[in-house]
């Protein structure tokens, strides 16, 4: 099953701060780490939110609106994200748990996220009743 | 209770993370792959009696390390004071010192790592040995789930797993990496493994399910694992390649209700474009590494055309072509000339195909591949030759073991009994 560990922005990855030369050093030999155990998927980082562009559909059924970054509420927004392939949720956990700490300064959060996959490829049943949601969903559109 | 058991699953996952490296590095002192994985076991079963209570270590990996390397000490120092009972124990004693005990050094790691796949895929043992020893001593796979993957009784594999490290005991197959002339074709053997497992999850063999995924994916992450602890090897990330692509296609290769849908038919826009880039990637790792491209980059540049091109008719078949006929020269095989004929009626229609399909036809090694008939019937079908083709397909059906594969080849031969004998001149 496939996860997305997502770090959270903080109000220095917003403000554009680069993280200090330790941090990256650690990232990298933990993406390192990842790769040699044959997990890794993807890893990237975002720019803040300054460049970012929104788009909302304040009306149900109207024209979509846009709006340019930045945008303030920091804690909801997200400052990049790292995709692996892993056998259990507890899996996915332990990797997690030894990502560096993204921020330092206690403001550090990442969070889990079980990708959607096709029932094919998993056995697992949450997933499983998940997919036929998302399929009956797409059929309605249809 | 309940947090017993999630504090189970948690060890469950840190043995899945921790234990290749560890019994890699246990191999390496105590020379004996099957005594490694029970030192291994002795501490994952130290942790799951005490880590429940004491909750996990912050570094639950180094953790089990020193407690698995304690013990393998401990039976060496035994074994010297017993009087070498066990010869081959006592013999490499001396060669290993304390000042190990520390974490080992990344490189270090990687090296017992290529140790331990390049002895479970040691040529003594047969193919089945070997991709269930690599299950279970690199995938941290247990008993159950290699004979749940495969269909057979748990103590078929127990018994596999028991005579395939009795068998490299017996056999002296040394702790190392094989150099010079001897590492070609002990690398050919480990990608096989690797393929195998992958091919029997891609397309099982038997059964009712067409598809195993944990076995595609098992291979695909020891695949990955090989091409960072042997990043020099084009063969390997051509075989990356090759499976990632393929992986790709996964989600799109059965209906919901579990019939196979063949390549032409798929819904290219599932294919998994992560997937489908990764497998570029590795590709061109492959061909950077310089060299003529080997079997696995050569099928990966076949399968690459098929994921570039965004609808069937885009497919360079010419292209593809080409590269069966560079794979017909460097892994010629009966099998490789069924595919470039099947290529070849692509570019340049069915008869061509056909020609190269009846040459091979005779073929002892083919005679139970389903299959021929099943691209022979194709061809036929095509050409227009409906009553001919009707008979390949029944042929072919009666030839494979998957059941769901069975159920198609004798829908297309309904199909063909139905429609009307084309108006075509026979030859």
């Amino acid at each position: 099953m496939r996860f997305m560990m997502i770090v959270k922005a903080t109000q220095d990855s917003e403000a554009g701060v680069m993280p200090s030369q330790e941090l990256v050093d650690a990232m990298m030999k933990y993406n390192e780490e990842l790769m040699k155990a044959g997990v890794l998927l993807a890893a990237e980082g975002l720019h803040s939110s300054a460049g970012a562009i929104r788009i909302s559909y304040p009306e149900a059924g109207g024209k979509p609106k846009i709006i340019d970054g930045p945008f303030t509420e920091t804690k909801e927004l997200i400052a990049g994200f790292t995709l692996i392939e892993v056998k259990s949720r507890e899996e996915a956990i332990e990797w997690a748990k030894r990502m560096p700490d993204p921020h330092g300064f206690g403001e550090g959060v990442i969070e889990l996220r079980q990708v959607i996959e096709p029932p094919e490829l998993t056995q697992d049943p949450e997933s499983q009743a998940m997919h036929v949601l998302v399929r009956d969903l797409g059929q309605q559109k249809i | 209770m309940r947090e017993a058991s999630s504090a189970h699953r948690t060890i469950d996952a840190i043995w899945r993370i921790e234990s290749a490296k560890i019994i890699a590095a246990l191999a390496r002192m105590v020379r004996d792959i099957g005594v490694a994985e029970d030192l291994a076991h002795d501490a994952l079963v130290i942790a799951l009696e005490k880590w429940p209570e004491t909750g996990i270590p912050d570094n639950p990996g180094a953790w089990l390390m020193a407690t698995a390397k304690r013990r393998a000490l401990d039976l060496l120092r035994r074994n010297q004071t017993l009087g070498r009972k066990y010869e081959e124990l006592g013999r490499v004693t001396n060669d290993w010192h304390e000042e190990e005990f520390g974490a080992g050094l990344d490189g270090e790691v990687a090296d017992d790592l290529l140790r331990l796949i390049f002895t479970t895929c040691h040529p003594v043992l047969s193919a089945e040995a070997r991709v269930a020893l690599t299950l279970r001593l690199l995938g941290g796979l247990t008993t159950e789930e290699i004979a749940h993957a495969y269909l057979v009784p748990e103590p078929t594999v127990a018994q596999r797993i028991v005579r395939a490290k009795k068998t490299l005991s017996a056999a002296r197959v040394p702790f190392e990496v094989p150099e010079g002339a001897e590492l070609k074709p002990r690398l050919a053997s480990v990608l096989e493994v690797l393929y195998l497992m992958f091919n029997e999850g891609y397309s099982a063999t038997g059964g009712d399910h067409w598809i195993r995924p944990v076995l595609c994916m098992e291979a695909l992450r020891l695949g990955r694992i090989l091409a960072e602890i042997a990043p020099q090897e084009s063969e390997v990330h051509g075989l990356v390649a090759l499976m990632e692509i393929q992986a790709s296609r996964l989600a799109t290769r059965v209906t919901p209700t579990g019939e196979p849908i063949l390549l032409m038919d798929q819904n290219r826009g599932l294919w998994d474009q992560l997937l489908i880039r990764r497998g570029l990637a590795a590709l061109r790792r492959a061909e950077e590494v310089g060299g003529m491209l080997g079997p696995y980059a050569l099928q990966a540049s076949i399968t690459a055309c098929h994921a570039r091109a965004r609808t069937p008719e885009e497919t360079d078949w010419v292209r593809i072509a080409a590269l069966y006929e560079a794979l017909a020269m460097v892994a010629p095989s009966p099998v490789v000339e069924l595919n470039r004929a099947v290529s070849l009626s692509m570019a340049f229609g069915p008869a061509v195909g056909l020609e190269i399909v009846d040459a091979i036809s005779a073929e002892p090694s083919l005679k139970a591949y389903h299959l021929l008939p099943s691209v022979r019937g194709d061809l036929l079908a095509k050409l227009g030759r409906t009553a001919e083709a009707c008979e390949e397909f029944k042929r072919a059906a009666s030839l494979t073991g998957n059941a769901q594969e069975k159920t198609l080849l004798l829908k297309r031969a309904a199909d063909c009994s139905s429609a009307p004998e084309a108006d075509l001149p026979r030859p």
